[in-house]
């Protein structure tokens, strides 16, 4: 098991200035990286996302706790003696060198021949598909194509841990669905694991093998992208990561009453011998809405034309807001005027129970 | 038609400009062109008998820059004590701005990265020697150095020397006064590349392996260099023609070109021979400084 892990933080605390002032980021993080993985790091700014991605780069040593490396405690060692690099937010391309320069800076740090330098370089360049501008300046340089630069110089050296720092948060949306694949790809060709840190949960789902979602200095919850799409651990979860219905109501063994007094059936497996106050989440694709007379009873406030899909608001008697999502209908049908008396089905095996 | 009315009040509008700005333009060509020209007028004349000039044309001067002619058998030999003055100030004012930026890139990292807050405070601190007449901050320099100075003193008390070490009037005190005097030209300049610098370009360094030592003289210092050379030109031109230090720690022996200028105009009495020198300083400062603008303009493959 220990073999197949690349990165672990144990226990790993880092706190910021001292006494009454003092901040801490992270609190006492424990996560184990998998070898080839691609993890993601999600979390609103000021979650502790980045400082995690410090602490295993070496710019900031852990207040308390251990960043492990293939088996050995790096915890004391630098930057500049791990063999894990970084794609920065900002880039940081050294501007008095040409992008091949820049590529090949680590690797000559690191002593190597300049024969293999220079073809580490150009199988570096290739790989991200900038030899015809190896020359440049960067300054000279789109984002996009700094983007790949930075990408290319951070795996030049090979890493055994490549880190990715919100790196695509200055790219406008179009590049950023390019980059996206670009990098899914790159990190299939190289096999190494990266280990990327974003603020959108849209990237996280596309792109990760498992993600961390972090709040607050905490890693609520690590899984795969559907399993916490599916099965969010926690309210915070289920609010960040897409968007979701919230309806307060009591549990029992058959199912759940509102407080309208209204019952709903819940699937067995979901209630899981659960009982008492809980919060029902429910994904706004999976609410269906049906005339009036069927179901829940509900009140259309508004609906907002989103092109492929339609968002139905939905107010239950007690005053609980829905959002339901639904194809647009192709004869563009006007039927979800405000005011509207409609019917709503809750799939009982699609509603989640969090605890509070 | 609109467009030669047009033109008419162009032309109006650049004559006028032209003839508003004349009187700055005579000034300017009166107060800053017209002393050197009358330098190098001087310089192709011949020496008056107790001082001035005799308005008669001669390449005296010139020959004197270089020559020495025997005044009882007219055998021409090289001019040995012009030339070791000329070694003597390039030399000087090369170990002046080498000597500043030892000392001045360190200043300036260090006020670069302190708190925004403080950094005015550091900065006032450095000018602070600016305010006060050089004469008498020269004077301050040789209490320092002179055998029963501060420096002797001390290092007699350690016990480090038993007799004191002769600093004073020696190029060591004249190189040491210079780079006192201009370690702030040097400051500055640094102070404003260092803080324009993006220090997260250090992490990437470190983050590629690179060795502290390895990102100073690769990433920072490559970045910082048109600091550095801004600097240099501001501490070696005016190092070259320095009269006041050379002259007070120097004690008239170690005579650098200025002082040596200003012995030409006075006891020298060969005013031809003080202009031709000081036009060969200007070309000399000339050439450094247009060898710096083609090194900063120059594009280095190597960074």
């Amino acid at each position: 098991m220990t073999d197949t892990i690349a990165v672990e933080a144990k226990s790993a605390r880092k706190t910021y200035g001292q006494g009454t002032e003092a901040v801490t980021a992270l609190k006492d993080v424990s996560v184990q990286i998998s070898k080839g993985e691609f993890f993601t790091l999600l979390g609103p700014s000021g979650c502790g996302k980045t400082t995690l991605l410090r602490l295993i780069a070496g710019f900031e040593t852990p207040t308390s706790g251990e960043i492990w490396l293939d088996g050995k405690d790096i915890s004391a060692d630098p930057p500049n003696k791990r063999p894990i690099n970084t794609v920065f937010q900002s880039y940081a391309l050294f501007p008095h060198l040409t992008v091949a320069q820049n590529i090949g800076f680590g690797l000559e740090m690191l002593g190597r021949p300049r024969k293999e330098v220079a073809e580490t370089t150009a199988e570096m360049l290739a790989l991200v598909r900038m030899e015809s501008l190896a020359g440049r300046r960067t300054a000279q340089l789109s984002g996009g194509q700094q983007q790949r630069v930075a990408l290319a110089r951070a795996l030049a050296p090979r890493p055994k841990v490549l880190l990715l720092d919100e790196p695509l948060s200055a790219l406008d949306l179009k590049l950023r669905k390019e980059m996206q694949s670009e990098l899914k790809r790159l990190q299939t060709e190289t096999g190494i694991t990266f280990i990327f840190v974003t603020h959108d949960q849209e990237e996280a789902l596309t792109m990760s093998d498992r993600i961390g979602v972090m709040s607050a200095g905490n890693i609520l919850q690590i899984g795969a992208p559907r399993d916490i799409y599916t099965s969010p651990a926690n309210r915070f979860v289920a609010d960040f990561i897409g968007e979701t219905n919230f309806i307060d109501a009591t549990v029992d063994a058959t199912g759940a009453t509102l407080s309208g007094g209204q019952h709903i059936d819940i699937a067995p497996q979901r209630i899981a011998g659960r009982s008492g106050k809980m919060t029902l989440a429910l994904r706004p694709e999976q609410l269906r809405i049906v005339p009036a007379g069927h179901g829940l009873p509900a009140t259309l406030t508004h609906s907002v034309y989103f092109g492929t899909d339609i968002h139905c608001h939905l107010a239950l008697p007690d005053g609980t807001e829905l959002v339901a999502r639904m194809q647009a209908a192709a004869d563009g049908s006007a039927a979800y005027t405000p005011g509207t008396q409609v019917g709503l089905i809750l799939p009982p095996d699609a509603i989640q129970l969090l605890e509070d | 038609m609109p467009s030669s009315s047009e033109d008419l009040a162009e032309t109006a509008r650049v004559r006028r400009n032209w003839l508003l700005s004349t009187p700055a333009l005579v000034l300017l060509a009166l107060g800053a062109a017209g002393p050197l020209l009358i330098v190098a007028v001087y310089s192709f004349l011949e020496a008056g008998e107790y001082s001035g000039v005799e308005w008669r044309f001669s390449l005296d001067a010139w020959f004197q820059i270089l020559f020495h002619r025997d005044i009882f058998d007219d055998t021409i030999s090289l001019a040995d004590a012009h030339l070791t003055i000329f070694w003597r100030s390039v030399k000087l004012s090369l170990l002046t701005t080498i000597a500043t930026f030892i000392f001045g890139f360190p200043t300036a990292y260090f006020i670069a990265t302190r708190a925004p807050k403080q950094r005015a405070l550091w900065l006032f601190l450095i000018t602070i020697p600016f305010w006060t007449n050089l004469l008498i901050r020269t004077f301050a320099i040789m209490e320092v150095l002179r055998n029963q100075g501060i420096l002797n003193t001390l290092l007699m008390k350690i016990g480090l020397i038993t007799t004191p070490i002769q600093i004073l009037y020696t190029d060591t005190a004249v190189l040491i006064g210079m780079a006192y005097v201009y370690l702030p030209l040097m400051v500055l300049p640094m102070y404003a590349a260092i803080d324009r610098f993006d220090f997260r370009l250090v992490e990437a360094g470190y983050d590629l392996y690179a060795s502290r030592w390895q990102v100073l003289r690769r990433v920072i210092l490559p970045i910082v260099k048109p600091g550095a050379i801004a600097g240099s030109i501001l501490v070696f031109v005016p190092s070259l023609g320095a009269y006041v230090t050379p002259r007070v720690l120097g004690g008239g022996k170690n005579m650098m070109i200025g002082n040596f200028i200003d012995l030409q105009f006075g006891q020298g009495r060969n005013w031809p021979l003080g202009a031709a020198l000081s036009m060969v300083l200007l070309v000399i400062v000339g050439a450094a400084l247009l060898a710096y603008v083609r090194v900063s303009t120059k594009e280095n493959p190597h960074g």
